[in-house]
């Protein structure tokens, strides 16, 4: 019995919550340096709002890139798809039929066929992640263009209505220089990013989807003979990446108002890194899905920083690629610290050589 | 006198690529019996119970569950028919709580209710004394913990038929008492009990039935009370056992003691061991026992540099090292084996070949590759050397047999041909025979002149092959015996009084 006793039987904090942890400090930092640095522009509760309401379809998509990578994934498709989308509702729209429902179902539809194909063909026909939703990247672009190359605004009168409602938080906002009052304003994209992010987490921590993602994530081989069915809930995981990102399109849309070859580019790398900063490890079941829109946060937040130093917008890219690689490496140095596991980088099976599923083990 | 029949395989048949692993099996399972499951390494025992419980389909043959014929296609539908299993290799999720582990993929529950779960979990955690609580990270239990966790996953109190396979292999004796007592009370309830172990005196002390498999084959069914231990081994075997006495010793007289190869003062490291001394010189071999967690792996890891040194003075060969990281180590001529060969010991996706010679590789450098010729070679002589079986030297080493993994373990740290080698838990799951053989080359080996460390759980081996044990409880050295006093009883009382 002694060996037994001998181990740790206080519960310890799990890997996903340190991170998430540690991820809320450093966004917690990162604002309070940016309010004392700018006190002018960050002490505004707008400007806070603000990297909802212009940023609302980075939100959605990280979300669903989140399951995908707790999962163990990757999905670098979303911000083609999402471009795809912006198109396809634009021209919709734009059509004598078009209408916002019938834009909102295109949307749906695009992100969710996307899904059920990377999903069929990473899940059922094992094939890396990595290079199928390379594929689906390059269709979706592809598609992009064939649609229409120039960019098109949507006219119609009860989408520019949508796009242009507002809402009013009449008890938060900032007295101007005249003294007069003025409220803080959302756009009904944030609606859907809290209702998303409340959704997912739900579904995450309490559904018994969510426990078999992280259980494929952690160990896919022991999930399987846990009795987990390991090729549903990888499917599963895609068809929500790519219905998220589907709803991000439309989101984006009611943003800009403006279907745009350029929509949603580079998206998948930003939610990638977003995700990162938000502590969840790229190697799978490890990782808190509120972490997602926290990553999105900090990294939006650099952005405005440097923005607001006012120095050139290429060092944006410049900052944020070293913070990627400080967040990497600090994740890794933890998970090291804890476990009595070497020191090692947390790299992801499909960065591995040669990772085939083998039938199984001794 | 034999009660009703619960579990019936007949023929069963099933082959991999370039391996026979079954050839019509016939197993049969009945009522509240506990039924030893035995064979080598790779005669197919695991899969047997895998063809069972549905991870793999069968060639050919039929399972009969209470009359029927049943055909699974995953564990969790044989489970949800009453057959639970406990797997050779722990089959948990690092990363889910403990309670998680033992109930995900059971429920039929779309939402997952967490203080049904955790207070249901807590009840079997303490009904077993699993001092774990049931919402902690499962990767921060120790070993032991997480195999006493399979097993409470698999012990659904209605279950018909329970499926150990190795269970007791990192558990110590009271963890098994208890495991046995466990297993008594559901043979009594009627339950069938499969169980599959290399420890022959456990499968005296609670088998009924003992059905023997050979290279994939029948061998026969035998009361465990009507088979005389020789008789068992040789029918595993196939020939009779080699004589374990015949493995002498070679008591090294005091004015023959050479230099010492290693020298280590105040070593201590971030895994908690207490500062020690330790001393090994050429050609000897020494131990260190204790029970499980008393800090024996922790000493050779610090000496290995595996776990990160915080203080101490190294010497090797006389001269005054410093040793940072197992290379440094591997550098000096110090080889480890370790005792987690899944986590520090095996790379799955890598063929045996490249298992055996990947110390040795990094030895010389990867600029400086083996040949391919060379590694070949390499490859086949220690595959020969120690008997692995395996269907080729490209096969993936983990569609090998557990034993057979463990084997590609040694072989690689016995390429490099240190000057000083640490095996910890070397014979773990390897099968009765090959046990000697690796005993005996223990002995070989000191007698060439390397230093070797040993250590097993099982005292009466570790007497056999050292010349000085070296006696750990609660991290810490109490004691050390050799000479006369090295036998079983001086140890054992050494280990539960800490020191005399
Ligand atoms: N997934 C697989 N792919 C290829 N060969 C396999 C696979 N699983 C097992 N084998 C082979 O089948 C044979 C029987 O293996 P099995 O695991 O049943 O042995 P075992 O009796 O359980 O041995 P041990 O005591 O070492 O656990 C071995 O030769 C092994 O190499
Ligand atoms: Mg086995």
């Amino acid at each position: 019995m002694r060996s037994l006793n001998t181990t740790r039987s206080k519960t310890r904090l799990s890997n996903s919550n340190l991170l998430f942890i540690i991820a809320g400090v450093i966004f917690v930092l990162m604002y309070g340096f940016a309010l004392i640095s700018y006190p002018g522009s960050f002490m505004q509760f707008q400007t806070f709002f603000d990297l909802f309401n212009l940023n609302a379809a980075l939100f959605i998509i990280t979300l669903g890139l989140c399951v995908v990578m707790i999962a163990g994934g990757i999905d670098i498709s979303v911000g083609a798809v999402c471009g795809l989308v912006t198109m396809a509702c634009a021209l919709l729209l734009e059509s004598p039929m078009g209408s916002i429902l019938g834009a909102l179902l295109l949307a749906l539809a695009i992100g969710t066929a996307f899904g059920v194909m990377h999903g069929f063909l990473i899940a059922y026909l094992e094939i890396q992640p990595f290079i199928i939703t390379l594929g689906g990247m390059f269709l979706a672009q592809g598609l992009l263009t064939t649609l229409h190359k120039d960019p098109i605004n949507v006219t119609m009168p009860a989408f520019v209505a949508l796009r242009n409602y507002t809402i009013e938080i009449p008890w938060l906002g900032t007295v101007n220089r005249l003294g007069y009052f003025i409220p803080s304003e959302i756009k009904p994209g944030v609606i859907v990013v809290v209702v998303l992010v409340i959704l997912y987490a739900v579904l995450m921590k309490w559904s018994r989807f969510g426990r078999n993602v992280y259980a494929i994530g952690g160990n896919s081989q022991s999930a399987r003979m846990l009795g987990i069915n390991v090729k549903r809930t990888r499917f599963f995981s895609y068809v929500i990446c790519g219905l998220t990102a589907g709803i991000s399109g439309f989101v984006f849309l009611m943003t800009t108002g403006a279907g745009n070859i350029g929509n949603g580019a580079l998206f998948e790398m930003k939610a990638i890194a977003s995700n990162v900063i938000g502590g969840i490890l790229l190697n799978g079941g490890v990782g808190n899905l509120l972490g997602a829109p926290i990553g999105t946060l900090t990294l939006l937040t650099i952005n405005e920083l440097i923005r607001a130093a006012g120095v050139q917008s290429n060092l944006q890219a410049i900052v944020s690629g070293l913070l990627l690689y400080i967040f990497i490496v600090l994740q890794s140095i933890v998970m090291a610290l804890r476990g009595n596991e070497r020191f090692r980088l947390t790299l992801p099976p499909w960065l591995k050589p040669q990772d085939k599923e083998v039938e199984n083990q001794g | 006198m034999r009660s009703e029949t619960v579990l019936n395989m007949e023929g069963i048949s099933k082959s991999f690529p370039g391996v026979r692993a079954l050839h019509n099996v016939d197993f049969t399972l009945r009522k509240g019996e506990i039924h030893a499951l035995m064979g080598e390494n790779g005669a197919g025992k695991s899969t047997l119970i895998k063809v069972l419980t549905g991870v793999y389909e069968k060639d050919a043959g039929q399972s009969i569950l209470d009359g029927k014929p049943v055909h699974f296609r995953s564990p969790q539908e044989a489970l949800s028919m009453g057959i639970g299993t406990v797997f050779q290799e722990i089959a948990l999720c690092p990363n889910l709580t403990v309670a998680e582990n033992m109930f995900i993929g059971r429920s039929r529950s779309r939402f997952v209710q967490w203080k049904e779960m955790n207070a249901k979990a807590e009840e079997m955690l303490s009904s077993l004394g699993i001092p774990a609580s049931p919402t902690q990270e499962l990767s921060s239990c120790s070993i032991a913990v997480q195999q006493m966790v399979s097993i409470a996953r698999a012990i659904d109190m209605d279950c018909k038929i329970l499926i150990l396979d190795e269970p007791t292999s990192s558990l110590d004796e009271d963890e098994v008492q208890k495991l046995f007592a466990l297993m008594r009370e559901l043979k009594a309830r009627g339950v069938g009990i499969i169980f599959i172990t290399h420890f022959i005196d456990q499968v005296y002390e609670i088998s009924d039935t003992i059905t023997v498999l050979r290279n994939g084959e029948l061998i026969g069914e035998y009361q465990t009370s009507k088979l005389p231990q020789i008789e068992l081994i040789s029918k595993m075997m196939g020939k009779a056992l080699s004589d374990v006495s015949a493995i002498e010793k070679q008591e090294k007289s005091k004015s023959a003691r050479s230099v010492p190869v290693f020298e280590a003062t105040g070593l201590s490291s971030a895994a908690g061991v207490r500062p020690f001394d330790f001393t090994i010189e050429k050609g000897e071999v020494n131990g260190f026992a204790g029970l499980l967690g008393s800090g024996r792996s922790e000493s050779v890891r610090a000496i290995f540099a595996a776990d990160k040194v915080t203080g101490g003075e190294v010497k090797v060969n006389g001269k005054r090292v410093k040793l940072k990281t197992p290379l440094h180590a591997m550098k000096k001529g110090i080889g480890y084996l370790p005792e987690d060969r899944k986590r520090d010991g095996i790379i799955g996706e890598l063929s045996v070949r490249d298992n055996i010679i990947l110390a040795l590789q990094v030895m010389k450098g990867f600029f400086r590759p083996l040949s391919r010729k060379q590694a070949e070679e390499f490859a086949v002589e220690y595959i020969q050397k120690l008997g692995i079986k395996t269907p080729s030297i490209d096969t993936p080493i983990e569609s090998l047999s557990g034993g057979n993994q463990q084997k590609v373990v040694l072989a690689r740290w016995l390429l490099t041909n240190p000057m000083y080698l640490i095996l910890d838990e070397p014979t773990r799951g390897i099968d009765v025979g090959t046990k000697v053989e690796i005993q005996k080359l223990v002995l070989k080996l000191a007698e060439d002149g390397m230093s070797l460390t040993f250590i097993s759980s099982e005292i009466d081996e570790m007497l056999r092959v050292c010349t000085r044990l070296i006696v750990m409880k609660d991290r810490e050295i109490v004691g050390e015996l050799s000479g006369m006093s090295l036998t079983e009883q001086d140890t054992m009382q050494m280990i539960a009084q800490g020191g005399k």
